[in-house]
């Protein structure tokens, strides 16, 4: 049987990307920003997950205004890094796992989360960052990816209680697939941060250390956080925080903060990482 | 009728990208979506004015691109993913385009980000803003 074991939650901000990229990783700056990622990319590859969920968000990449799904699942076999204006990055071909995750979509369709099925999408950083981010700069990532897109770009998205809600569908539908399966389940996104117009740069500590603290201890609390309040709090890119929700909603009603990262700024965000293991799956290895 | 009030609209320097802006700035929107091709951007940069032709770009869109004011862009039903791919075209970082849409010079707005970024304070509703 399939298991989630771990749930892993980061920012996916653009520019880390291009620091790794272009090689600037040792530059002070940055350095502050990947030193925090160390002990994680540690911890993956003792792990090893076969499979791993990224919940993360398009940013007007794969979907434009034409069509845009509220959530939307990758199930195709390979998902191509996509060109955002800069080129590419150059990063390994996204592959994915395309029976769990056609599971996965009628499992959840079925127990009343009407998403969406992609068979054909590019990836961008949103996406590939934490990839990078947990992975390193490998040739080829060491596991099986299955990309969940939720819209946080067309107010509103999706309800915390929503995104936590689809996050036990989730666990159910992974739970009821018949191969053995290590699986890693990523929340991207946030932290506090503004990108768009004259208030652009806002960043509020105090609230996105709350919410880490609330994804460790206690998620019936932040997944009642309302839109509003995160835009006026976080920013209005601070709102991409209720995918880190996806991600608790498939863990266990306690878990065990295996690693906390914070750190203010890269380029206009706030960092901010958790590692969350599930006490229950992880017992059984 | 009235216009419906948006609980967010209370926001100060931030323009929530909701439905309605969407079809308004449908155009503005899928001109910037058509950046992600290399030879679009290439064949914008060569005539800009020509190329926006072939979007439905109302006049004031089409000079608020024209003219990079990205804040009126995002005014018209723009949003920041779309005209982002704009900055890349012209070379900006989203931090540049950050920088800009604040009225900082780049090194002032790296400067206010190093030293925490903007406080919410005094920037969470407009009548404390305007202060």
């Amino acid at each position: 049987m399939a298991k989630i074991v771990a749930g892993v939650a980061t920012s996916h901000v653009p520019a880390i990307g291009a620091a790794l990229d272009n090689g600037k990783t040792q530059e002070p700056y940055w350095q502050r920003v990947f030193a925090g990622y160390e002990e994680s990319k540690k911890w993956i590859a003792e792990v090893k997950p076969d499979v791993c969920i990224v919940v993360f968000n398009d940013h007007a990449t794969a979907f434009s205004v034409d069509v845009v799904p509220t959530f939307a699942l990758g199930c195709a076999a390979e998902f191509a890094p996509a060109d955002e204006g800069w080129g590419p990055r150059p990063v390994p071909v996204v592959h994915g796992h395309p029976e769990l995750a056609a599971h996965i979509a009628q499992s959840v369709i079925l127990d009343e989360f009407d998403l969406t099925v992609v068979n054909n999408m590019e990836v961008d950083h949103g996406l590939t960052v934490p990839l990078s981010l947990m992975f390193g700069q490998p040739e080829e990532w060491p596991c099986k990816i299955i990309p969940l897109a939720v819209n946080v770009v067309l107010f509103p998205p999706p309800t915390g209680n929503r995104c936590f809600n689809l996050g036990a569908a989730i666990r159910r539908a992974v739970e009821s697939y018949p191969e053995d399966l290590k699986v890693v389940i990523f929340g991207t996104g946030g932290m506090s941060h503004q990108i768009s117009g004259p208030r652009a740069g806002l960043i509020n500590s105090e609230f996105d250390k709350a919410f880490l603290d609330g994804m460790s201890n206690d998620p019936q609390k932040i997944i009642k956080i309302k839109h509003v309040e995160y835009m006026r709090e976080a920013g209005a890119e601070g709102i991409e925080m209720v995918m880190w929700l996806v991600m608790r909603g498939a863990l266990d009603e306690h878990v065990r903060e295996r690693y906390r990262f914070y750190t203010v700024p890269a380029s206009n965000t706030a960092v901010g990482h958790l590692i969350l293991e599930n006490p229950s799956q992880m017992a059984a290895e | 009728m009235q216009p419906i009030e948006k609980e967010y609209s209370d926001i100060p320097g931030t323009t929530v990208f909701d439905a309605d802006q969407s079809r308004k700035g449908y155009g503005v929107n899928m001109f910037c979506m058509s950046l992600l091709k290399e030879a679009n951007r290439k064949a914008f940069k060569a005539d800009e004015a020509l190329y926006l032709k072939a979007f439905k770009l109302t006049p004031e869109q089409t000079d608020a691109v024209l003219n990079r004011e990205w804040n009126r862009m995002l005014e018209l039903g723009g949003n920041i993913y779309f005209t982002a791919k704009l900055g890349a075209t012209d070379g900006l970082s989203f931090q540049q385009m950050a920088a800009k849409m604040t009225g900082s010079t780049q090194q002032e707005y790296a400067d206010m980000m190093l030293a925490g970024g903007r406080s919410p304070n005094g920037a969470r509703t407009k009548s404390e803003w305007k202060k």
